[in-house]
């Protein structure tokens, strides 16, 4: 299957890319970003590919909202063919991506040799995309001493552009010599490659590399879809051209996962979706779900897919047209309902549009809307949203309710590179968030509120432990971010290995539970002694708790006792975060610049700085080793 | 299948191919009249007809491919 069946399918699509050249430079990216998200082969993609590059060449800026990537794919065989399938899986996901393509076999010289064009380019990722031929003829098959081949090109690329590295696994095109039992012919290519492929996984992993499995997506397609010997032969090409565009989305899904870009929160109708049939029509009794029919069991394989997903951090939300009394009647008294009450983040029944409902979700949640998975049977709602939402991931759901799972799955929307704990204690905290309300309302005033929560805030460098969460963050925080500066994980560790740098990651506990960690702050001195923050964000789950109060005090006697006399704040404004534009100011800094996007910088002198009263315990788990 | 109906799959196979709606496609067609048709681009074009035709050619096949005189024959071998 070379198709990506979970996006749209538009009847019209070439038509439509040969009328975007009338418009607007600005209406033609628009288009050019819509029919990135439709369902598309490699030949429409080669062509949106070519319109998107003319455009940018004819000097029309990529939007500001694009973030900028430079990729080097680096291998042993032909790879141009793999380029305009990653530039388009990029603009799918909001990346305008600059592919680098290495002389093939040439990536050696081009990462030892400090005048190459590869040093000139600078990458932000390398992918190393080797043959299975080349991976084989390395060390003869021998998989410890490839291993150690790939962990010292791994070390050089990261040393040499504090890059992210991914690497693609073996494609196992050898044909078999024994069979089934293939691994009993030690010196089988075949078997060499699988044993490589399954050394890759604790390597990469000891590295901090990603994998492209590519092994895991030829088998889920067909190695002879994924493969051809004669183009092989031919031109070089290990991984076959009609799959390019799917090869593309998946380097793009490990890039998105490295810039914190996946998708976070699934937004879940019901009737036909959760269950078969309708709630309000056919009551308790009527709804198709649970064992003993064919349907009732495939929408509880689903249901068990999301409890699955919820566990690892997804964020499941409800957005259905029914009354609530009926909509909650399966989740509460139905025997064979997987899903409760308790595992939905934020429960929206009613008859208003879905668009408006999935804007309150989001808000509810306080996670934007581009983080958002909208899951419907119905064409016509799934067309609405993709129509006034087009930041929403919107899959096109399969007839069958057995292959809805399946359908999530091969969209990949949720792609991670690792999980970490506060992914895992997601639900835990948004149930806890709902105690808090609950407090909030039974109290009169907001002081008494905020001593009953006794408040702990913890805080401790970047380090090790906290860096994924810390990335995460720093990428995917919009409104309660001073300067929306986005950084990949080597970029973090460039900062926490500057002597000039101050980090701070903040954690806050109260009464009702661990909300891991909330705040990210950093900034380095600069020579005239102004500590200059070049980082400031926090989840907007902890707003109006003081916690902004408490930071600021952390700051300015991090930046005191490193000897600063000025703090330099800076706001830069995007279209979500005025929310924090006064900041700076109501913490006594002073404007001090403007420029012509309207960036302000701000400054505090730190001998006019009044420590702010706060109902927060303090405490230093480790502190600014100096 | 009608040489006239090959012709004409093959016409819009070469526009999206090579992005050109102006490319006339005849017999005589060959690397040299096209712009943009090189090797690497001619494993695309090749793709795109085996798809477009819902056949498959050789590696031997892959190798004689000079002119659309010789594309139009092999796709009448293949659908005979």
């Amino acid at each position: 299957m070379v198709e990506m069946t979970w996006l749209r399918n538009e009847p019209e699509w070439n038509v439509r890319l040969d009328a975007l050249s009338v418009d607007s430079p600005k209406e033609q990216w628009r288009g050019l970003l819509r029919l990135a998200t439709c369902r598309i082969d490699f030949v429409q993609t080669g062509k949106l590919d070519r319109a998107a590059q003319r455009l940018a060449k004819q000097g029309f800026p990529t939007p500001p909202d694009l973030k900028r990537v430079k990729l080097a794919l680096l291998g042993s065989s032909t790879l141009r063919h793999l380029i305009s399938g990653i530039r388009i899986a990029g603009l799918r996901r909001g990346f305008w991506v600059e592919v680098f393509e290495g002389d093939y076999g040439q990536y050696f010289q081009e990462l030892t040799n400090t005048q190459s064009a590869l040093y000139d380019f600078s990458p932000n990722v390398v992918c190393f995309a080797f043959d299975a031929e080349f991976l084989h003829s390395l060390s003869n098959g021998k998989t410890d001493a490839t291993l150690a081949h790939l962990r010292t090109i791994w070390k050089l690329a990261k040393g040499a552009f504090n890059c992210t590295v991914v690497q693609q696994t073996a494609l196992p095109v050898f044909p078999d010599l024994i069979g089934s039992n293939e691994h009993r012919l030690l010196d089988s290519p075949q078997a060499c490659l699988s044993s490589l492929n399954y050394a890759l996984r604790s390597a990469a992993d000891a590295e901090g590399v990603d994998l492209l499995a590519v092994d895991k997506y030829a088998a889920l397609d067909g190695m002879g879809i994924w493969h051809d010997a004669a183009l092989w032969h031919k031109s070089k090409q290990e991984v076959h051209p009609v799959v390019s565009h799917k090869y593309g989305e998946y380097v793009m899904r490990i890039v998105g996962a490295q810039y914190g870009r996946s998708s976070k929160c699934l937004v879940l109708d019901l009737d036909n979706t959760l269950w078969g049939g309708e709630i309000g029509d056919d009551g308790l009794q009527g709804i198709k779900l649970g064992y003993g029919s064919a349907v009732g069991e495939a929408y509880l394989a689903f249901q068990r897919y999301l409890l699955r997903l919820r566990d690892r951090g997804v964020v499941l939300t409800v957005c259905s047209k029914n009354d609530e009394v009926n909509a909650f009647q399966p989740f509460d008294e139905h025997p064979e309902m997987l899903l409760k009450r308790a595992d939905i983040a934020c429960f929206v029944a009613n008859w208003n549009d879905k668009v408006s409902n999935l804007r309150t979700i989001a808000k509810t949640l306080n996670l934007g809307t581009d983080a958002m998975v909208f899951v419907d049977d119905n064409p016509f709602e799934r067309n609405l949203v993709r129509e006034h939402m087009p930041e929403v991931a919107v899959p096109e759901m399969p007839e069958d309710p057995a292959l809805y799972a399946q359908i999530l799955s091969d969209a990949g929307y949720f792609e991670a590179i690792g999980i970490t704990q506060e992914d895992r204690d997601r639900v835990t905290q948004y149930r806890a968030n709902r105690e808090r309300e609950i407090l909030k309302d039974s109290v009169t005033d907001i002081s008494s509120y905020l001593i009953e929560l006794r408040m702990e805030l913890s805080w401790r460098p970047f380090d090790e432990t906290n860096l994924k969460r810390i990335v995460q963050l720093i990428n995917k925080t919009n409104q309660f971010n001073l300067t929306a500066r986005r950084y990949s994980e080597a970029e973090v560790k460039a900062i926490m290995a500057n002597p000039y740098a101050l980090t701070w990651s903040v954690r806050l506990k109260d009464r009702f539970g661990d909300n891991g960690i909330i705040a990210v702050v950093f900034g380095k001195l600069n020579i005239e002694k102004d500590f200059e923050l070049e980082t400031w964000l926090m989840s907007c789950r902890v707003l109006g708790r003081q916690v902004e109060d408490a930071c600021m005090n952390l700051v300015a006697k991090g930046a005191q006792d490193i000897g600063a006399r000025r703090i330099v704040g800076e706001y830069r404004p995007t279209s979500k975060n005025s929310m924090v534009r006064d900041m700076y100011p109501r913490f006594g800094f002073k404007l001090a610049e403007t420029d012509a996007e309207g960036n302000l910088k701000l400054v505090l002198e730190l001998k006019d700085y009044n420590v702010r009263k706060t109902f927060i315990m303090i405490s230093e788990e480790l502190s600014h080793a100096r | 299948m009608q040489d006239s109906i090959i012709y004409e799959k093959l016409t819009s196979v070469f526009h999206d191919v090579f992005d050109d709606k102006s490319i006339l496609v005849g017999p005589n067609t060959s690397a040299s009249d096209v712009e943009g048709w090189d090797s690497f681009n001619h494993i695309n074009l090749v793709l795109a007809i085996q798809e477009s035709f819902g056949v498959k050619f050789t590696s031997g096949e892959l190798e004689s491919m000079e002119s659309v005189g010789d594309i139009t024959s092999l796709i009448k071998k293949k659908l005979a």
